[in-house]
């Protein structure tokens, strides 16, 4: 093996864990040790890569949201504003970790370790490479919604125990819209499990490979649903309602401040990561890309479309306006749920008839992956005319303005008493206009 | 169950299951209760992990967790007065005496029954085995477990509906 796969070669940072490992042996460790040293390199080279991802993209989405915005950004710490996330960081590591007194003060201190533990989890299923990978578990899709959810419960303990109105209200927001796009995710991970024939991801990056396709092309629908449902789950922008800053403060971590915001910033951070390193390695090929591996680092690959994803929740975040909860809810259940649904049935009928009739992969594929996108793009027209979000609907429509009008009568309503009724600027009105 | 690994893991996560188990009861507060719930969840989940049943445990983790215990919180948190700490109370002896006889109930059925070795080795896939299982030969429970879950999420979503949409509906 170490003649095969010699330390230097750096497509697959496993072959010089694995030489090192093989050296451990040789001295005649206990079969443990090996086994404890290669999970302390993976975990500890995963927190390492998150913190410095997080810490640079955090300067890269502010100096690119600022762009977008017709702004300048972070620009006085350092060369180009490049220490500002340092500063900010250690900011909030100095600062005065303040409790509030009516507070659940154990509570309180937990849910920040509770939301920031989970998400850290997730990328030890993640194969960054070949060999790059912490544990990858038979049930890894199943793994990563499971690990996720903890974070519902979290959130709820973040926003109770803070005794806060605003913190409660954020908190019961952030769970609803969890678990219902939580369905809609786990109907678009089932789409692709069926097609891979299995749960491990190590094993849908090898179909992917093995097929030449990344199954973005064999469910251009599914990555829509899993990329609007990870933007709910992380909280960013155009869904970012559990924290609306102009209705209810900060949502469930209004009371926080210090390192247990930081915690909460890094966490979500974190999450938006681990969405992305989902996306990329169920849709995107993960460490694969039509044979170019052979050629540039796989993790480079991986890393490189990661940041592509990532930077779609930049962009969204930098051009689109919050929405509401009510649309978003039922966005979820109207919209998304009937889709994914009948999305996994087509997939499955799919599957089953490229079974039964042992058509070849290079037949079968591309009629699969044209079916897909015509079903994607009719299905999502269809449905939102067939709810009333017609494009016809909403043209030609501007709001009359007080002058077109003549005059802004304020009737009281039907049934209402009369009495001192009505508001006072209504009686003036009415009398102006003659009508009293 | 013969290596130490094994054993060390089991005893640990024997003791956080049971002695948060024992938290839920002893607790005043109803959220504190929920929250050692979910730790006893994890435990078991850490217990199936023991015996190779990742299907399970990770399953354990994804519905009790992270649904089962979202549900108790939204009920203790929309019943009124539920979330403030519960007085005393009176049937202490009673409960006692009752939970002494239940776990010795138990205890005696566990040591008592002859515990047989399966033959075979663990399966090596289990989801894949297991859903197998479930639309092969036990297809016929798994459906009727099917029906009954829409059937009430249907009176579910009977029962909340406001009176005045029933009324349009009928008109």
């Amino acid at each position: 093996m170490t003649f095969l796969a010699p330390w230097y070669d750096l497509r697959d940072l496993g072959n010089a864990v694995q030489a090192l490992l093989d050296r451990i042996r040789d001295w005649g460790a206990p079969d443990w040790v090996p086994y404890a040293v290669s999970s302390l390199i993976g975990a500890v080279g995963i927190l390492l890569w998150v913190v410095l991802s997080v810490l640079a993209f955090i300067w890269i989405e502010r100096r690119v949201v600022a762009l977008m915005q017709n702004r300048i950004g972070p620009n006085r710490v350092g060369p180009a504003g490049l220490l500002q996330p340092v500063a900010d960081a250690l900011k909030l590591l100095l600062k005065e970790p303040i409790t509030p007194r009516d507070a659940d003060r154990i509570l309180f201190w937990m849910a920040p370790i509770v939301i920031f533990i989970p998400t850290l989890v997730i990328f030890a299923v993640i194969p960054f490479g070949g060999r790059m990978v912490l544990a990858d578990l038979n049930v890894g899709v199943l793994f990563l919604i499971a690990i996720a959810t903890i974070n519902t419960p979290a959130v709820f303990l973040a926003g109770w125990s803070s005794n806060n109105k605003y913190a409660l209200l954020g908190a019961m927001r952030t769970i609803a819209m969890l678990i219902s796009y939580e369905v809609v995710q786990v109907l678009a991970l089932l789409a692709v499990v069926l097609f891979a024939g299995s749960m491990r991801l190590g094993d849908i990056v090898a179909w992917q490979q093995h097929y030449n396709v990344w199954i973005v092309f064999l469910q251009p629908l599914g990555i829509l649903a899993y990329i609007i449902s990870g933007a709910v789950e992380i909280n960013r922008s155009p869904t970012d309602i559990s924290e609306a800053e102009s209705e209810i403060v900060a949502g469930y971590h209004t009371e926080y401040g210090g390192i247990k915001f930081g915690f909460f910033y890094q966490a979500e951070y974190m999450a938006g990561f681990a969405i992305a390193a989902i996306i990329t390695t169920l849709y995107l090929g993960g460490y694969t890309a039509w044979g170019l591996e052979k050629w540039v680092p796989g993790w480079a690959l991986f890393l490189g479309k990661l940041y592509a994803v990532f930077f779609i929740y930049i962009w969204s975040r930098g051009t689109l306006p919050r929405l509401r909860i009510d649309q978003l809810m039922s966005f979820a259940w109207k919209f998304l749920l009937p889709l994914s649904l009948v999305n996994v049935a087509l997939v499955g009928a799919e599957v089953l008839v490229w079974d039964e009739t042992g058509v070849s992969a290079n037949v079968a594929l591309p009629i699969i992956g044209a079916v897909n996108l015509v079903f994607c793009l009719v299905a999502v027209v269809a449905w939102a005319r067939l709810l009333g979000h017609g494009a016809g609907r909403q043209r030609g429509r501007r709001a009359l303005l007080t002058k077109e009008v003549g005059v802004i009568h304020f009737e009281p309503a039907e049934g209402a008493s009369p009495g001192p009724a009505g508001i006072p600027a209504a009686q003036a009105l009415r009398r102006r206009s003659g009508q009293a | 169950m013969d290596d130490t690994g094994t054993v060390i893991a089991f005893w640990l996560l024997a003791v956080i299951t049971v002695g948060s188990a024992l938290m839920i009861v002893a607790v005043r507060n109803l959220i504190h209760a929920v929250v050692f719930m979910m730790v006893s969840f994890v435990g078991i989940a850490g217990l199936y992990l023991t015996l190779s049943a990742d299907f399970v445990a990770v399953t354990q983790v994804l519905l009790y967790v992270g649904a089962i215990s979202v549900l108790m919180l939204f009920a203790i948190v929309l019943t009124p007065g539920g979330s403030r700490d519960n007085a005393e109370t009176f049937l202490r002896l009673p409960a006692l005496a009752l939970t002494v006889l239940l776990g010795a109930t138990l205890a005696y059925v566990a040591i008592d029954t002859d515990w047989s070795l399966a033959d075979r080795g663990g399966f090596t896939d289990t989801a894949s085995a297991i859903g197998d299982a479930l639309l092969g030969k036990y297809v016929l429970p798994f459906e009727i477990a099917s029906v009954l879950l829409l059937a009430a999420m249907i009176g579910a979503i009977v029962l909340v509906r406001p009176e005045a949409s029933i009324e349009e509906a009928e008109e």
